[in-house]
């Protein structure tokens, strides 16, 4: 038993060989056999493919808009001068050559006001009025006849701003269905539980492209004879009620989460249904499913690119446009499908790292 | 002297910069009851996760048992069936019955028939007083429950010494109490004992050693009597004082 | 007990429940006899006829690929057939195929290597987002324009050829003796699970550890093998034979295919790789101590501790993925794979019939979906962990 008095011990830093970067190489690349194999054999594929690689898509590339250069090159090397070549025909698509400021400008706009609803400073209902404001340039701008603007009709819309139109609206107008639906379904009433429940489950247990279809095909047939419906309003209600079905079981997750003591609460204070749902209940629900909403936005996002199908021109579809029907440049599709594909990771990639940042930051979600 | 069953010999751990076991030097005799306690953050954890090698030390040397703890993956496994823990949060596995616990490990690390692992596990439920709860799962019971569980398992390996991590640290009051009694009850039959925790009561009535640490170091360590009556050194004090007060 | 007294009066929340429900229920009626009105109208004025008596007149296309023989006269409920059986071809194969490179992935994402830590994480982050159909645009054009013509095709293993027509490869030549080799195999693998249940119980009766799933292995080999040999040992294989121009004999499967199956594994594994990986996170650290401070082995932990609650956590979303690659096989469409809504789209073209078309296309998927999930919920039920 050792009851002499106590003598301090200092603290030192640890062995140079438990800390330290040549720790950290132990640790991580060479910790055992198994660890160290994988190692090496990752290495030496890597130092196989990626200098290929580099060279195909760096080196040897030409990038400038050159038909001849790159038919002489032969695939040896990446031709970025279809890029050069045809970028303004795959970011916009049909839209009239000179008229492509307008599009650039709406899009630009679009963005704008995409990264300022992701600032929480700017969250009031100011926002919601300049997005109206917003959409309501947007439209001008692309649809002309006013303020001087030659009119463009929406057949001639298409790439990105086609992409960026398709999404922002349909998540906008999905959002107040998801959520009556949602509040639907966790309603007493049976009647409105079922109709409910079947929309839900009708949507989400089918493809995408049946709904298009639907929306392409049907539509039509729905309205009175003699009523056209024009194909952009039909495809975009047709991914409004397919992200709709998905969000509101989004914001049914986030329903289900409030306690019931908040109901209790707002009930016992005299508040009426509706009342309790906009003040009490909605603002925390909602707040709790931000990053799955921004990952119902990422879907919706891709799944713009399905409307290729039903022959609207977004990014995806442009592109076959661009170089379809160009027997001179049809052989670089490749080169083109890696620039749409590089525009979509980007979108994707940056709104999934912000829906991430928002988890961490905001203490919402799953998230401590 | 004993010979110790528990050997500390100048370890010292680091987690990444952060020197957290500075030079610790314990023996431990066979059937010793040792408390240990401290401030948060002092290393009483880590040490005795030591023990069975839930924590890798890097300098020094540690023995269990007569077996030297090193990365050895049979070395720790022999000294892991000897070794029984338990821990804060009970770490029960849900998916089974509180049976099925109890007789995972006999009847897969220590080979035992299903029917003798049944037999010894009822008789360690009984010994907890928890014999009638066989059949439910580990979150049907309450936390105490799950804790005098928790116990019942580790003993059913028969093991030569029990670490306790903060055992009733998770617990509602009201639960401590039917924890630290079955506690107690283990400390009279000569089970190897080390607990880290601040229940001061259950060190006066069953330790016969109470060991203070602070910052990574043994600062103290004394019977039970003349630790709390009289603290050598100016930070046992301190703990003392903030502990005992209320 | 007093009887409840209902209180009809146009306060009480009864009534209004019930008005709530008669005015929405009314309301839709009122819109679905709206849409029904007019489209019976817009079919009478462009002479569009309905029903579905059209199914059984003949198709008068053929389909590049089929699971059985069909050609352009036989009826069109035979065509949706072909394609119902090409997109559950191509759902079967994707979801082996992303089941296995997803749980590789993400458990590589958990791995002590940081480079192979890295590789994983760059695959989930990279094909989640970039959407699918384009990922299978670009698988096509690759098998379509960078592999080589048939004349030329690759030969990277014995019998296997790749080429702008697809793969073929060898199959075995049916005969008489590979039916003994199946009747042999299934009774191995009978004899392989009563072997497990003997060891199971001699377990538990004596405490020593059997090994139960290699002899269980060994028994369904050995079993094939005796059956095989019983059967006279059959060895033709039928072999790709390439001579100037092509490729012939052997199985093959077609650009179209390989596109939409690569595609599909590739993205959907990505999800799935995210999916095991937090269900694995999903179980507390605490239980590989506990399990750890028993004595129990790492193989022994994961087996018995781990994975039965990593499981639990990772099945379900699992099975929603599983739904998601067979829905987005839809996207065949676009790469000229004849799926059922290929087809589908086909026969509407020609016919016209729009309502009955994408109305069978939608029953078929929604039956998929909802027998999936009521067998999700039967797991649910059955596995759930028990608590107060």
């Amino acid at each position: 038993m050792d009851t002499a008095l106590h003598v301090p011990v200092i603290a030192r830093p640890p062995p140079v060989r438990s800390a330290g970067l040549l720790a950290w190489l132990r640790g991580n690349l060479f910790a055992d056999w198994k660890n160290a194999t994988a190692t090496i054999v990752t290495v030496a594929l890597i130092a196989h493919w990626l200098p290929d690689i580099i060279d195909w898509a760096l080196v040897r590339s030409i990038t400038r808009p050159d038909n001849a250069a790159c038919r002489a090159l032969d695939h040896a090397g990446a031709c970025w001068g279809v890029i050069a070549e045809k970028y303004r025909l795959i970011l916009f698509g049909r839209y009239p050559f000179d008229e492509q400021w307008r599009p650039l400008l709406a899009t630009l706009l679009m963005v704008v006001m995409l990264v300022a609803s992701c600032t929480r400073v700017l969250w009031s209902r100011w926002l919601v009025v300049a997005w109206l404001a917003v959409l309501a340039v947007f439209f001008a701008l692309m649809r002309g006849g006013v303020a001087g603007l030659t009119p463009v009709e929406t057949a001639r819309w298409g790439g990105v701003p086609l992409t960026m139109l398709l999404s922002t609206l349909s998540i906008a107008a999905a959002f107040p269905i998801a959520v009556l639906v949602a509040l639907g379904r966790r309603s007493h009433l049976p009647a409105i539980r079922s109709v409910c429940i079947v929309y839900v489950e009708l949507i989400r247990g089918v493809p995408l492209i049946s709904v298009l279809f639907m929306a392409s095909f049907m539509f039509p047939l729905f309205m009175p004879p003699g009523i056209t419906v024009d194909v952009l309003v039909r495809v975009l209600v047709g991914i409004t009620l397919f992200a709709a079905a998905y969000l509101a079981e989004v914001v049914r997750g986030g329903l289900q989460a409030i306690p019931k003591g908040q109901h209790e609460a707002a009930a016992a204070m005299g508040l009426s249904y509706w009342q309790t749902q906009r003040k009490i209940i909605l603002p925390q629900a909602l707040r709790m499913v931000v990053p799955s909403i921004m990952n119902s936005f990422i879907s919706t996002f891709k799944d713009t690119s399905l409307v290729t199908i039903v022959s609207l021109y977004d990014l995806t579809g442009s592109l076959a446009l661009a170089l379809g029907g160009d027997a001179d440049w049809r052989q670089f599709y490749m080169e083109g499908y890696l620039f749409i594909a590089a525009i979509y990771w980007t979108f994707c990639f940056a709104m999934s790292r912000y829906s991430q940042w928002v988890e961490r930051h905001l203490n919402v979600g799953n998230a401590h | 002297m004993s010979e110790s069953i528990i050997n500390f010999e100048k370890v010292s751990k680091w987690y990444g910069e952060f020197h957290v076991l500075r030079d610790i030097d314990l023996a431990v005799a066979k059937g010793e009851r040792i408390v240990i306690c401290g401030p948060s953050g002092s290393g009483k954890s880590t040490l005795i996760r030591c023990i069975n090698a839930l924590e890798e030390y890097q300098e020094g040397k540690l023995t269990v048992d007569g077996v030297l703890i090193t990365d050895d993956v049979k070395a720790v496994e022999a000294v892991r069936k000897e070794v029984g823990m338990v821990f804060q949060q009970f770490n029960l596995f849900p998916h089974l019955t509180v049976l099925e616990n109890l007789t995972l490990a006999p009847m897969w690390v220590g080979r035992i028939p299903k029917k003798e692992a049944e037999e010894r596990a009822m008789m360690q439920l009984a010994r907890v007083r928890i014999a009638e709860q066989a059949g439910k799962y580990p979150l049907q019971l309450s936390g105490g429950q799950q804790q005098r569980v928790a116990i019942a398992r580790s003993l059913c390996m028969t093991p030569k010494i029990m670490l306790f991590d903060e055992p009733t640290s998770a617990l509602d009051p009201e639960m401590i109490k039917e924890v630290l009694d079955v506690m107690i009850e283990l400390a009279g039959m000569g089970i190897t004992m080390l607990c880290v925790t601040h229940e001061m009561g259950f060190a006066r009535s069953v330790a016969d050693r109470v060991i203070f640490m602070d910052q990574g170091q043994i600062v103290e360590q004394n019977t039970p009597a003349e630790f709390f009556a009289h603290p050598k050194s100016e930070r046992t004090r301190d703990f003392l004082s903030k502990i005992l007060s209320h | 007990m007093r009887a409840k007294r209902r209180d009809w009066s146009w306060r009480s929340r009864a009534t209004r429940g019930l008005i709530y429900q008669a005015v929405a229920v009314a309301a839709i009626a009122a819109v679905v006899w709206f849409l029904a009105h007019n489209t019976l109208e817009n079919m009478r004025v462009r002479g569009i006829q309905s029903g579905f008596g059209f199914l059984t007149q003949p198709a008068g296309f053929d389909i590049g690929e089929s699971v059985f023989p069909f050609d352009s006269a036989d009826p069109y409920w035979k065509a949706f057939l072909v394609g119902l059986g090409n997109t559950l071809r191509a759902a079967v194969v994707g979801i082996v195929l992303t089941t296995l490179l997803g749980t590789l992935i993400g458990i590589g994402r958990l791995s002590r290597n940081f480079l192979v830590r890295s590789l994983c994480t760059g695959y989930v982050e990279l094909f989640r987002n970039i959407p699918v159909l384009l990922q299978l645009l670009m698988w096509y054009f690759v098998l379509n324009e960078w592999l080589p013509p048939v004349s030329d095709a690759l030969n990277p293993l014995p019998g296997i050829f790749l080429s702008k027509s697809g793969m073929a490869f060898p199959i075995p030549e049916w005969e008489q003796g590979h039916l003994v080799t199946v009747v042999g195999l299934a009774l191995g693998i009978a004899a392989g699970w009563w072997y497990r249940r003997w060891a199971r119980a001699a377990f538990e009766r004596t405490g020593a550890a059997r090994s139960m799933l290699w002899p269980a292995l060994a028994l369904a080999g050995v079993g094939a093998l005796l059956g095989w040999l019983a059967g006279g040992a059959p060895t033709a294989l039928e072999l790709p034979v390439r001579n100037d121009l092509n490729v012939s004999g052997g199985g093959a499967v077609t650009p179209e295919f390989l596109a939409v199956t690569i595609g599909l594994t590739i993205y959907t594994a990505s999800f799935v790789a995210e999916i095991v990986r937090s269900g694995i996170q999903s179980v507390p650290w605490g239980q590989t101590e506990a399990a750890g401070a028993l004595g129990l082995s790492r193989g022994q932990a994961l087996k018995l501790v781990l994975l039965p609650q990593a499981l639990r956590v990772i099945i379900p979303p699992l099975t929603n993925q599983y739904l998601n690659l067979t829905k987005n096989s839809s996207l065949a469409v676009a790469v000229g794979f004849p799926d059922l809504v290929s087809i589908s789209n086909t026969t509407l073209n020609q016919t016209g019939r729009a309502v009955e078309c994408i109305t069978i296309i939608m029953a078929v998927y929604l039956t998929l979906s909802l027998v999936t999930a009521a067998l999700m919920n039967w797991y649910n039920a059955r596995s759930a962990i028990r608590e107060r």
